[in-house]
């Protein structure tokens, strides 16, 4: 392998995207055109290079790949990047997910193209950045970087009520961020370093691990979201412009999942273990009372933003589950949460597009007019529902399974979730496609036009595709899954052996 | 070993072909494509099951590699043995025959091509649910034809009762696939697999075996199988889960006869067959079993007995049907349930397939108040219709007569108090049943028409392509019984099965079941003359009785009309809480308790403290300075108390 910054290259393309669009001279109409241009090729060869990277990982192995580590701030301190059988596929997410959002935004973004290709560009190598990071601080350098980009996307390109839901979104983050960054820096004091390695290795004493984990806790728990820290995301996800709403649900989300595996689990295990039974009871609330909610909904964004936030409970649950199973189906259910709740923010977007309004009941008949983008949706709607054969099946079953063998309770709650679901999911659907054409405005209405068959394909592909065969995915995943799993339980044996 | 693929999958290239192209080859290419697909499946599953039959044994056939995570390792596979053989016959033969006849009875659809798909689709996903090696595929297909038969229900989707039904369908299953899932979780936290075979090697420790489940230590065995029922209920439409079924007769007719009589709903059996290793070895989930499907069989008969649409009162008795399934399962005669099923399929998808010639001949009337006197203007459906009257009726010698009796007889012979409260419903079925057949017949095709001449000038037979169905189907529905009794519950019954049945040494019903009083044998039949005998005299020789006994027992009338009153009280326990609580958690939770104490109450604090944060600034220096001598007392004399500075 050669020594070329394979991951640092894949971060910080995007940004030199961005730059180059900062040098894009001309009027408003080339700049505009230009700042697209630039933004779906650096985008594109991103995920070519991130593909790249993938087909040189090695999927046997738990270890850090491309390993990258160059002295940084203070001693102890580095610039560390690697990637890992959990973080590369959040990787590929990532990067896969961007040039469709680019494309969802060509003709959607009007105003200020250019700061908005620059904001998503800068926004990507954030993204990017947290999964590579193995260096805590670099970490929430990116992990809250990220919710400037955002922040802004969401407060000049969004809707109605935009400045409310920014704030909203920045306030509850911050608060998070605030107690994570207090609990790296005791860390940094205790061991001298902020190599993630290196802190997995220190074993912390059981009682610091209480107050570190409370504070990581607070940070992800916000970004997930878990119940009851979750009202910002559906005021962001309605106010957000249709890419926003993408990456929002596909990739920002799982950063908080994604935390909870690289650092409560490795790096507290006993409180983590301490701290299950809360996490159970907050993600089976999540499952059932955000259903519920969903239910209520008469705003297409606001219902699948609900849904995205109990589907997230499952994930919550299966990582504490600390099972086989459960952790591997809650790193495959938030990879297929991602393309399916994109795509079904993309499939909002479409029509939303053509009528300018969100409203349920704005809509009704739809299937009269556009026979593909029902097909579409239904397959999304059942995905989303977590029908087998739907790659929205696995991660559901598999943390149901993972669940079960800690705590039974939750997985009937989690259970439940199945009919719910299907509820909400059914019901959305049936206002928007069947019946008639109600609406006078909708008479005309056109079906999915050539570019958004072509953004919304690939995602198909993939529902389908990890729904009949999720083999690849879960084998990549497999050895580092189970070396953190096998070293929590030693460090749980260890801990309570030790104390009894 | 192409033989299984091609079964399996020629209904599923179908689908894609006329689902994905239906547009681009035409409707009418469309057809061709998925019935001259479902034929040769068909073909072929004949064939095999003579194989089957002939050399017994179980084949497996590995597709691909599902899903491997820790313990847990499912593949896709094709497993074949007796049981599956059945009902891969069963269903690619109605499947067929319904296809075929859908070409007629669709020719007017401008969807026609999105139609064939799904019911390729459907037939399908019944073979991956029969076809299942584990657990997990066989959910797999249980989910994939209750999507299939969403889509049906719902195939007219501009109208509303039909969306409603669609969706009531799906969420009812939902509530019983919440059991199966639950149960798949169970057998793999007690087991460590959902193969079928490693599952049931281990059933013998399962019966020893207790687990923690919410809070109480339960028996292992039958708590999986009270939760695999749950399942089985929903899809099956037994009594407390059946509300969806009825609804789902928005769906065209031809889905009503394959998926909601023949296949589909017949997949609860199936399952409790097919787990017979586990659910003989709990007595406790047997007796739920016919308590059930006893109390199911009762209960669907009682409001068939009133029905006006003519599909209802075929979906009714299908529910009614399928009680008597369950009793056998029940009392542990699985063959006879599997013979049931076998021989259901063929006369309750010849009446519904017959009343859907008969509302294509009305002009798509359903309401049998509106009908009569059509024997002379529609001859041949008439008669296809008889056959399958009398063949559900349980005529000597048609196909009911052996599969039904054998049933009651059997629950009778096991002589415990579950049994024999299943056998007393069950004969009190058979009574309603006769009747409302009967009824059904006098209303619809005796008597004086009460439909328009305008109506009436409209009749037509239908088009051969519907009667041939028809005609094929009624030959299985006179002989099927009288075929196939000694294979699946007679002499040979061992050596048919050969072992995809398990039965406990001790379990002799399919012999005690002949061995049973003479009363006992000939009940049913009398049964049967009685409720012709009634339904004779009220719709032909006394006309007006019905509707003054209607009238003097008015409650009763009312409550069986409507259903019991089920999806009132449903909707009065499940549908208007939850949607009150949606609307609770929504207003109430997020918006005035988070909300109000989270961000919004912390953005008005900090604007309230902010005006009095200015209020300080007074611009005096003297106040400034004051502040920060107080600030560095209390500086100094922290440290001083903490010892910082020593």
């Amino acid at each position: 392998m050669t020594d070329w910054p394979l991951l640092s290259t894949i971060t910080f393309l995007p940004l030199l995207g961005a730059l180059f669009i900062l040098l894009v001279r001309g009027d408003e109409e080339t700049i505009a055109a230009n700042s697209r241009a630039v933004a779906l090729w650096t985008t594109v060869v991103t995920l070519l290079l991130t593909l790249f990277m993938i087909s040189r990982f090695d999927g046997s192995s738990a270890e850090f790949q491309f390993v990258e580590r160059a002295a940084w701030l203070l001693p102890g301190v580095d610039y560390a990047m690697g990637v890992d059988g959990i973080s590369v596929l959040f990787v590929l997410l990532t990067a896969a997910l961007m040039p469709l959002c680019i494309l969802a935004s060509w003709h959607a973004i009007k105003l200020r193209v250019r700061e908005y290709m620059l904001a998503f560009l800068v926004l990507e190598t954030l993204m990017i950045g947290v999964f590579c990071a193995m260096d805590i601080v670099l970490f929430y350098l990116f992990f809250e970087g990220g919710l400037i980009p955002m922040f802004l996307i969401i407060g000049i390109w969004g809707g109605g009520r935009r400045i409310y839901a920014s704030f909203k979104f920045f306030l509850y983050t911050l608060i998070g961020s605030v107690l994570m960054l207090l609990a790296i820096l005791y860390m940094y004091w205790q061991t001298g370093t902020t190599f993630i390695p290196d802190l997995m290795a220190h074993g912390f004493d059981a009682s610091v691990q209480t107050w570190l984990w409370l504070a990581f806790f607070a940070s992800f728990a916000v970004k997930m979201p878990m119940w009851p820290v979750h009202t910002w995301l559906p005021d962001a996800h309605v106010e957000a412009p249709t890419a926003g709403s993408v990456i929002l649900a596909g990739v920002l989300l799982k950063m908080g999942g994604y935390g909870f595996l690289r650092f409560s689990l490795p790096l507290f295990p006993i409180a983590s273990d301490f701290f299950a039974p809360m996490v159970f009871a907050m993600s089976a609330i999540a499952i059932v009372y955000t259903s519920l909610i969903a239910f209520a909904q008469e705003d297409m964004k606001k219902l699948i933003a609900y849904s995205s936030v109990a589907h997230m409970g499952f994930v919550t649950m299966g990582i504490f589950s600390a099972t086989t199973q459960g952790v591997q189906g809650a790193v495959f259910q938030m990879l297929s949460h991602g393309w399916i709740s994109g795509a079904l923010f993309l499939c909002v977007g479409v029509v939303y597009d053509r009528m300018h309004t969100r409203e349920i009941a704005a809509y009704g008949g739809l299937a009269n007019r556009m026979p593909i983008y029902a097909a579409v949706f239904m397959l999304f709607t059942m995905a989303n529902v977590g029908l087998p054969g739907t790659s929205g099946f696995v991660g559901e079953f598999l943390t149901i399974l993972g669940a079960f063998q800690v705590s039974t309770w939750t997985a009937l709650f989690a259970a439940s979730g199945v009919i719910f679901s299907a509820v909400y999911g059914l019901s959305l659907y049936r206002r928007v496609t069947f019946g008639q054409i109600e609406h006078e405005g909708l008479q005309q209405i056109a079906d999915m036009d050539r570019r958004e068959i072509f953004i919304i394909a690939p995602l198909v592909a993939a529902t389908l595709i990890f729904g009949f065969w999720p083999m690849p995915i879960l084998e990549l995943t497999a050895p580092s899954i189970d070396a953190l799993i096998a070293a929590y339980q030693e460090a749980l044996a260890a801990h309570f052996g030790g104390s009894q | 070993m192409g033989t299984y693929h091609a079964i399996v999958f020629f209904p599923l290239i179908g689908a894609a072909i006329a689902g994905l192209f239906g547009r681009l080859i035409g409707d009418r290419q469309a057809e061709y494509v998925t019935t001259g697909l479902l034929i040769l499946s068909a073909l072929l599953s004949c064939i095999s099951l003579i194989n089957i039959g002939m050399d017994g044994g179980t084949q497996k056939i590995m597709v691909l590699n599902w899903i491997s995570s820790g313990g847990l390792d499912i593949d896709w596979v094709l497993r074949i043995d007796a049981l599956t053989a059945v009902m891969l016959v069963v269903i690619t033969c109605v499947s067929s025959l319904v296809h075929v006849y859908s070409i007629g009875y669709m020719s007017h659809d401008p969807h026609r091509a999105r139609f064939f798909a799904y019911l390729s689709l459907f037939t399908f996903m019944m073979l991956m649910l029969v076809t299942a090696d584990n657990f997990l595929q066989l959910f797999f297909g249980w989910e994939g034809v209750g999507l299939a038969s969403y889509l049906l229900i719902g195939f007219w989707f501009k109208k509303a009762s039909a969306n409603a039904a669609a969706i009531k369908a799906f969420v009812v299953n939902r509530v019983g696939d919440f059991g199966l899932i639950l149960g798949m979780a169970a057998i793999y936290f007690s087991v460590g697999s959902l193969q079928f075979d490693t599952v049931f090697d281990s059933a013998e420790a399962l019966a020893q075996g207790e687990f923690d489940f919410l809070g109480m230590t339960v028996p292992m065995l039958t708590t999986i199988c009270l939760l695999l029922f749950m399942g089985a209920m929903g899809k099956s439409a037994q009594f407390l889960l059946h509300t969806w079924l009825p609804d789902a007769m928005e769906g065209p007719t031809p889905v009503s006869a394959l998926i909601h009589a023949a296949t589909m709903v017949t997949a609860g059996v199936f399952l409790v067959a097919r787990c017979s290793p586990l659910f003989e070895l709990s007595q406790t989930a047997l007796n739920v079993v016919i308590v059930v499907g006893g109390i199911t069989a009762f209960f669907a008969a009682t409001v068939g007995l009133v029905q006006n649409d003519i599909k209802r009162v075929i979906a009714y008795s299908t529910c009614s049907q399928l009680g008597y399934m369950f009793v056998a399962l029940g009392i542990g005669a699985y063959q006879a349930a599997m013979f049931h099923l076998f021989t259901h399929a063929f006369f309750k998808a010849l009446l519904f397939l017959g009343a859907g010639s008969v509302i294509h001949a009305m002009g798509d009337e359903q309401d049998m108040r509106k009908m009569g006197g059509l024997r002379q203007l529609i001859p041949a459906t008439f008669f296809m219709m008889l056959i399958g009257t009398i063949a559900l009726t349980g005529f000597p010698l048609t196909a009911g007569y052996y599969s039904k009796d054998a049933i009651i007889e059997g629950a009778f012979a096991a002589q415990a108090a579950p049994h024999m409260f299943g056998f007393a419903m069950l004969v009190i079925a058979a009574f309603f049943t006769s009747f409302y057949s009967w009824r059904l017949m006098f209303m619809t095709f005796f008597g004086v028409s009460r439909s328009s001449n305008e109506t009436l000038s409209h009749v037509h037979e239908s088009p051969p392509v519907m009667l041939v169905p028809l005609v094929v189907l009624s030959f299985g529905a006179l002989f099927a019984g009288a075929a196939f009794a000694g294979l699946f519950v007679g002499s040979e019954q061992t050596a048919f099965w050969a072992g995809s049945i398990f039965t406990a040494a001790d379990n002799q019903i399919l012999i005690e079941l002949k061995q049973v009083p003479g009363w006992v044998v000939l009940s049913p039949l009398v049964m049967m003359i009685s409720g012709f005998a009634l339904a004779w005299v009220m719709y032909i020789y006394r006309p007006s009785w019905p509707s003054e006994i209607a009238a003097q027992h008015d409650l009763i009338y009312r409550f069986l009309l409507n259903k019991w009153y089920f999806d009132e009280l449903y909707d009065f326990i499940f549908v208007r809480p939850a949607k009150w609580l949606a609307r609770f958690f929504w207003k109430g939770g997020d918006g005035f308790v988070i909300d109000g104490f989270g961000p919004d109450g912390v953005a008005a604090n900090v604007l309230r403290v902010t005006r009095r944060m200015v209020g300080l600034q007074s611009g005096y220096v003297y106040h400034y300075a004051f502040v920060m001598l107080l600030g560095v007392a209390g500086i100094v004399s922290w440290l001083m108390l903490t010892g910082g500075l020593s």
